[in-house]
């Protein structure tokens, strides 16, 4: 059986008398997608901050590439090769594209930045990626479409050579092109070798693009599916806790 | 790998850079241009109105000299401008300074300890303003509106009740009221062009060892010869002797221009191509996407204040030199007119846009306007009237184009 990239074995957080997360087991793989699925509040927000070393789990184990690790910082999870692409996707928009990339790890030589060396970098990560909608690397963010600048944001963490790359919502708010844009590039990602989480609530997209599904209920893995071996009706009586792992309810 | 290529914004022909240029100010990216633009305006209806006087050697010494003290105060802010933030006290931070200053000349002080001593001064202020702002949470409109007031108290409890303290230090007041020798004139020109030159084929070589495009060499070219044009037309004018008195010939360019450039390049500098620069750039955009990419906000925060507190007071300084005094009100009335310069230069007080040669343009357009309307005989109200004018235009502008390049960004 091959190592996953992450693996999480009863892994639990509580927020004072809420648990959220009730002992979780969770795997994503080098090379795959894995859809992270769940209605609101069933906890996929809360497992991804653990991840990113936002919000530390309470208990639990934490394997990263078969090796216990505890992520108690952004920086450790960043040390490890997880990068988490936000709703909100964290860009200034008054840098171009290229300051975004390497925003917060710019490369300096003689003590100047070195323009030259990161435009290239960056110009490479994207093509990396096969990207065609963007016209120059140069270009300011605020001239941007919503597809664009996640595409911006997914390059970014392969410039930082990720080997997990997690997407909030990456869809949530892009047009039909847009999301099929996206997607292509979630493949492409995958394709080179990294392991890619998804949290989404739009099931047609899940489907169209990941591997793997693992559906969250009440703070609670449910279901760990391959996306060939299901279909949208079984999914959603997990997400809705009509399904158990045991069989269907009542 | 696919073989997709994806521009660098420094391919093509000096055309096609051209409109590159008029596409990025049409989607609102606009600069200094509507400045430019206004600068431009002004010289041509003050040299129509008042040939005779307006663009004469002795005039335009004048105007360079009065825009130095807000050129540096208006630049200082630009600092804090990035951030959204804003510094009220910047003027009587300064005034503060020099009233250290001058307690340290009265002691028999050497002048470059007091000097120092009046600069650790100012960047101590801008510590603590950058302190309650970054780390205590208040906003620096509040901090700095109360230090402006308490600073006219402090420097009224330092210097005694109002009035001129005379500053006799030849070097100091040398920076507003002597000349380069003719050749010095020339030859800072010439270093300064030089610099520009190698500073860009540096960039060049360095671009080309990585294999990117350069934008065509014509258009450096153009660029250093305009620049060279009107520099050396400046220079040959302030060469010319603009004194009434034959037996006393006033000739040279004022010192203190070659100092404000200075300071402003180096600015310019630290803010283009420093780690410092583009994280104050970044954190002025997005506070929390700079967070979140491991930006140290408060500290950035905490910098720039210190260095608009420290440029205050080389501002404060300009104005102790031209007057040969300190005074005991310094920095009150400047400290607006400061802002007013940078957002009529086309420093967003959103944040996150702006340049310090910015600065230095509206500063010109802010003293063009009071110097030229003065020469017209017209009073001080309506001086005021026209430069408030001026600011609210260029703030409708900065407004305007904001909202047109956030509609630009709905377009796929």
């Amino acid at each position: 059986m091959e190592v996953p990239v992450i693996e999480l074995q009863d892994v639990k957080k509580s927020f004072g008398p809420v648990e959220v997360l009730k002992g979780i087991d969770f795997r994503a793989y080098a090379g795959r997608v894995t859809a992270l699925v769940g209605d609101n509040g069933a906890g996929k927000s809360t497992l991804i901050k653990g991840l990113a070393g936002v919000q530390p789990y309470d208990s639990g184990t934490v394997k990263f590439d078969g090796e216990v690790v505890s992520i108690h910082a952004p920086r450790q999870a960043g040390h490890l090769g997880i990068e988490v692409v936000y709703q909100d996707l964290a860009l200034c928009d008054n840098l171009d594209i290229v300051q975004n990339m390497f925003l917060g790890r710019e490369e300096i030589k003689n003590l100047t930045l070195n323009e030259a060396a990161m435009e290239l970098q960056a110009q490479k990560a994207l093509e990396s990626l096969s990207v065609r909608t963007v016209k120059s690397v140069r270009q300011k963010v605020s001239s941007l479409s919503g597809g664009q600048r996640q595409t911006v944001a997914i390059a970014r963490s392969v410039l930082r050579q990720a080997k997990l790359v997690i997407l909030d919502e990456p869809t949530a708010a892009l047009g039909v092109a847009q999301t099929e844009q996206v997607s292509r590039l979630v493949r492409t990602l995958a394709d080179s070798g990294v392991a890619v989480i998804i949290i989404s609530h739009n099931l047609a997209d899940v489907f169209k693009a990941c591997d793997d599904i693992s559906v969250l209920y009440l703070g609670k893995m449910v279901a760990s599916l391959k996306t060939k071996e299901t279909n949208q009706g079984e999914v959603i009586g997990y997400i809705t806790g009509l399904k158990t792992m045991d069989g269907v309810e009542q | 790998m696919s073989n997709v290529k994806i521009a660098t914004g420094h391919e093509g022909s000096a055309k096609d850079q051209i409109n590159a240029y008029f596409q990025r100010v049409k989607s609102g990216d606009m600069g200094a241009l509507p400045a430019v633009g206004a600068l431009t305006v002004l010289i041509g209806i003050f040299t129509a109105a008042a040939p005779e006087y307006f663009l004469r050697p002795l005039n335009v010494a004048n105007l360079f000299v009065q825009a130095a003290e807000l050129t540096m105060l208006a630049a200082a802010m630009v600092f804090v401008i990035l951030l959204a933030e804003i510094d009220l006290s910047a003027g009587v931070t300064g005034g503060v300074a020099m009233a250290v200053m001058f307690l340290l000349l009265r002691e028999g002080i050497d002048w470059p300890i007091a000097l120092i001593v009046s600069l650790v001064v100012g960047a101590a202020i801008g510590f603590l303003i950058g302190f309650f702002v970054a780390k205590v949470g208040v906003p620096s409109f509040v901090v700095t509106l109360g230090l402006f007031l308490g600073f006219q108290g402090l420097q009224l409890v330092m210097l005694g009740d109002g009035g001129l303290f005379k500053v006799d230090v030849a070097p100091i007041n040398a920076i507003m009221n002597e000349n380069l020798p003719t050749w010095l004139g020339w030859l800072v020109l010439i270093g300064g062009l030089a610099l520009g030159i190698l500073i860009t084929l540096l960039d060049r070589a360095r671009r080309t060892k990585n294999g990117l495009p350069n934008r065509p060499i014509s258009l450096v070219a153009a660029k250093y010869g305009a620049m060279a044009v009107l520099g050396g037309i400046i220079v040959a004018v302030m060469n010319v002797n603009r004194s009434a008195n034959a037996f006393k010939p006033i000739e040279g360019v004022p010192i203190v221009i070659p100092i404000t450039l200075g300071i402003l390049l180096i600015g310019g500098l630290i803010l283009d191509r420093t780690r410092f620069g583009r994280h104050l750039y970044a954190v002025g955009g997005n506070p929390e996407a700079a967070r979140r990419a491991g930006i140290k906000v408060a500290k950035i925060r905490i910098i720039a204040f210190i260095v608009c507190s420290a440029l205050s007071v080389i501002s404060g300084l300009f104005h102790v030199s031209r007057l040969g005094a300190v005074e005991a009100t310094a920095g009150r009335t400047i400290v607006l007119s400061g802002v007013a310069a940078a957002v009529v230069g086309g420093v967003s007080l959103f944040g996150g846009k702006g340049r310090l040669m910015h600065a230095a343009i509206g500063a010109l357009v802010i003293t063009i306007i009071a110097n030229g309307l003065g020469l017209l005989g017209w009073d001080a109200g309506m001086n005021f009237l026209v430069t408030g004018g001026v600011l609210i235009l260029a703030a409708t502008v900065d407004a305007l184009s904001r909202k047109r390049s956030s509609s630009s960004q709905i377009r796929v």
